[in-house]
């Protein structure tokens, strides 16, 4: 337990030592993406959770996100100004929930606060997850592995053919999300720092969930599944209720992690559905050696910030292939976990 | 249930239409049956589910495409087939034959991670154009009449080659040497290895040989459907449905099953947006995953007996 204290300590202080480095060199646009990748790393972590120690595989978290990032997106940008008159309308008016503001030419929109979209998008993610999840964690290997992607592309499609959701243009000037007065989660330029400290915070606490759910009871009984289901509901684990909280878990995260980032980006687009998206996650676990927090979230950084800034160029989704073959084939116990004496003598054992 | 009224009345009315709308539901049923097949055959060797199935249809009619600029039809469709056979034994060799007993999840992420670098190499060789193969006989407006019926000779060439696969295929596992030898590899490989049966060529065959058939698919249904470096995800999971719809592993139960899926997809129009056409097949899949894992056409012991 204490061991994992030190580590968020260590993790805080990086997060800290990496907004000041970046400041002092004068390249604090580092931090945008930066942000980016952390709430990327969200979604990860949640799948960490649920592939590394629960053991199920889910190819539909792009799916989360995007509920999660359309739901605050759509809320918060359909102006209800023609429909102001109405009764329901008033009476969401009278309880605080609207929100009502200039765009650029001046005309008034009345939205909904983003506080609504965000806690709706949230609830949302976890009925849909829990709604799915019963008959989707009955099945293993391919069945499930085939019937989360299934969900996924079912999200992609009904975002991509809903004149609601912008088809394929997705939602745009989606307003800043005022979280507290003075604190705005919004891509301004002067709010580039707070803004990443904010996202920086979610995946601490994201971090400090894991690291004490793991270490107890419920982890136990994860790694347990993971190991051997049938043995683990015969020694009296409630594998199926464990594996349903894991995935609402997983997905009210990702969720999050889409509708912050969609207040941060301002707008949201299909490719946030896609499967590739999902595959991208998986990748990132994976890399990270599935089972290992440290890992998924060093690597989620590493991968996502590299790919936003753009290194990869046209070859973006092959790279995250060849990740995902490369390290299932020679270390699918992840990248960090790598041990180059133990490899030396295993080849030298062989020859 | 007063809208399928409606589309009844509709089709005694139009009687053309109704055929045309089969036609259509047969060919692309076809192709279904046949990428359904080809995970059959991977699967029933090695119990994994190679999800880059689709991406052998893709390669065969690509590269079809390529090679007929310099060679006729029949020729480079000859060479197109052998070279993706030759790129479905290379996959696995390079990557699956060395792995000592990986599980499911791993093999999982492998074919995730082939397809999409099949399909990202694809894309750099050919971009994002939509291509075709000319018709075999005849062109676009060319048609054979049955009882008055107008079907393009395609739909026929699509029906009758993948037919001749199907109905090979049956005889190349019950008749041949090395197709009863993957049989027994897929009953039982320890026994089979015991025998004397090279389990680790016949898994290497296995793909050789449902990437055969896949781009032998790609090629006959390219004209109709055209191609496109992104083809093989809708037609990896259609083709997946399939193969549960008729329970994994049983190849003559996949044609019945590509049949069921391919009209009921064309008729799928006449109630909604053609946009919306893909999430048939994907409800379908959910569906018989939620209700029904060992397939309309299979038994619930039997089922209960395979491990995925």
């Amino acid at each position: 337990m204490r061991k994992g204290y030190l580590q968020i300590g260590i993790l805080c202080l990086v997060l800290v030592l990496i907004d000041l480095v970046s400041a002092s060199f004068g390249k604090t646009y580092y931090l945008t993406q930066l942000t980016m990748s952390l709430y990327y790393s969200l979604v990860v972590l949640g799948l960490v959770l649920l592939m590394g120690y629960a053991g199920q595989i889910s190819l539909g978290h792009a799916g989360f996100f995007a509920i999660g990032g359309y739901t605050t997106a759509v809320l918060s940008t359909y102006n209800l100004m023609k429909y102001k008159d109405a009764a329901v309308v008033k009476m969401f008016s009278k309880a605080g929930l609207l929100n009502l503001r200039e765009d650029l030419y001046g005309a008034e929109i009345l939205s909904f606060h983003p506080w609504v979209g965000i806690v709706l998008s949230l609830a949302i993610a976890a009925a849909v997850a829990y709604i799915i999840g019963i008959p989707v964690l009955k099945l293993k290997g391919h069945y499930l592995a085939m019937a989360t992607l299934g969900f996924g592309i079912i999200v992609y499609r009904i975002v991509l053919g809903t004149p609601l959701f912008g088809e394929a243009d997705g939602v745009s000037d989606v307003p800043p999300f005022n979280i507290l007065p003075g604190l705005s989660i919004s891509g301004e330029m002067d709010e580039r720092r707070i803004n990443y400290y904010i996202a920086s915070f979610f995946v601490v606490v994201m971090v400090y969930i894991l690291i004490n759910l793991i270490n107890s009871r419920v982890g136990r009984a994860l790694k347990a599944i993971h190991g051997a289901e049938d043995a683990a509901e015969s020694a009296g684990v409630d594998t199926a209720n464990y594996k349903l909280k894991v995935f609402i878990l997983s997905a009210i995260v990702a969720a999050l992690a889409g509708a912050f980032l969609t207040h941060f980006n301002g707008g949201i687009g299909p490719s946030e559905a896609s499967v590739m998206k999902s595959v991208r996650y998986v990748a990132i676990v994976a890399a990270g050696g599935m089972a290992s927090v440290w890992g998924g979230l060093t690597m989620a950084m590493l991968l996502n910030f590299l790919s936003l800034r753009g290194y990869f160029g046209s070859y973006d989704d092959a790279v995250f292939g060849a990740v995902l073959i490369v390290i299932m084939l020679f270390a699918p116990e992840g990248i960090l976990r790598i041990n180059p004496l133990k490899i030396l003598r295993m080849s030298i054992k062989k020859s | 249930m007063p809208l399928v009224f409606c589309i009844i009345f509709d089709c005694i009315m139009n009687i053309e239409l109704f055929f045309q709308y089969v036609a259509a539901g047969v060919t692309y049923g076809f192709i279904y049956a046949i990428v359904a097949i080809g995970f059959n055959i991977i699967y029933n060797t090695t119990g994994i589910i190679n999800f880059a199935q689709g991406e052998f249809v893709m390669l065969g009619s690509m590269t079809a495409i390529t090679l007929n600029a310099f060679m006729p039809l029949s020729l480079a469709i000859v060479l197109s087939v052998l070279i993706t056979m030759l790129v479905g034994a290379v996959m696995e060799i390079l990557f699956f034959r060395w792995l000592e007993s990986p599980s499911v999840l791993r093999m999982i992420i492998i074919t995730i991670g082939l397809s999409i670098i099949i399909r990202e190499i694809a894309l750099a060789i050919w971009g994002e154009n939509v291509r075709a193969l000319p018709y075999f006989t005849g062109n676009e407006v060319s048609s054979v009449s049955f009882a008055g019926v107008h079907i393009s000779p395609q739909v026929l060439w699509v029906v009758g080659i993948c037919s001749v696969m199907v109905v090979g295929l049956q005889v190349f596992f019950k008749y041949f040497r090395y197709g009863r030898q993957m049989r027994a590899c897929a009953a039982n490989r320890e026994v089979a290895r015991l025998c004397g049966i090279n389990t680790k060529n016949m898994v290497t065959l296995s793909f050789v040989l449902s990437a055969g058939i896949g781009a032998l698919a790609g090629c006959v249904v390219s004209p109709i459907t055209y191609s496109q470096y992104n083809m093989g995800v809708p037609l990896a999971i259609k083709g997946f449905t399939v193969a549960i719809l008729g329970g994994l592993g049983n190849s003559m139960a996949a044609v019945a099953g590509g049949l069921l899926l391919g009209i009921l997809e064309s008729f799928s129009v006449w109630v909604m947006p053609s946009a919306y056409k893909d999430a048939i097949a994907i409800s379908i899949m959910l569906l018989i995953l939620f209700f029904r894992p060992a397939g309309l056409f299979g038994r619930k012991e039997e089922f209960s007996l395979k491990e995925f």
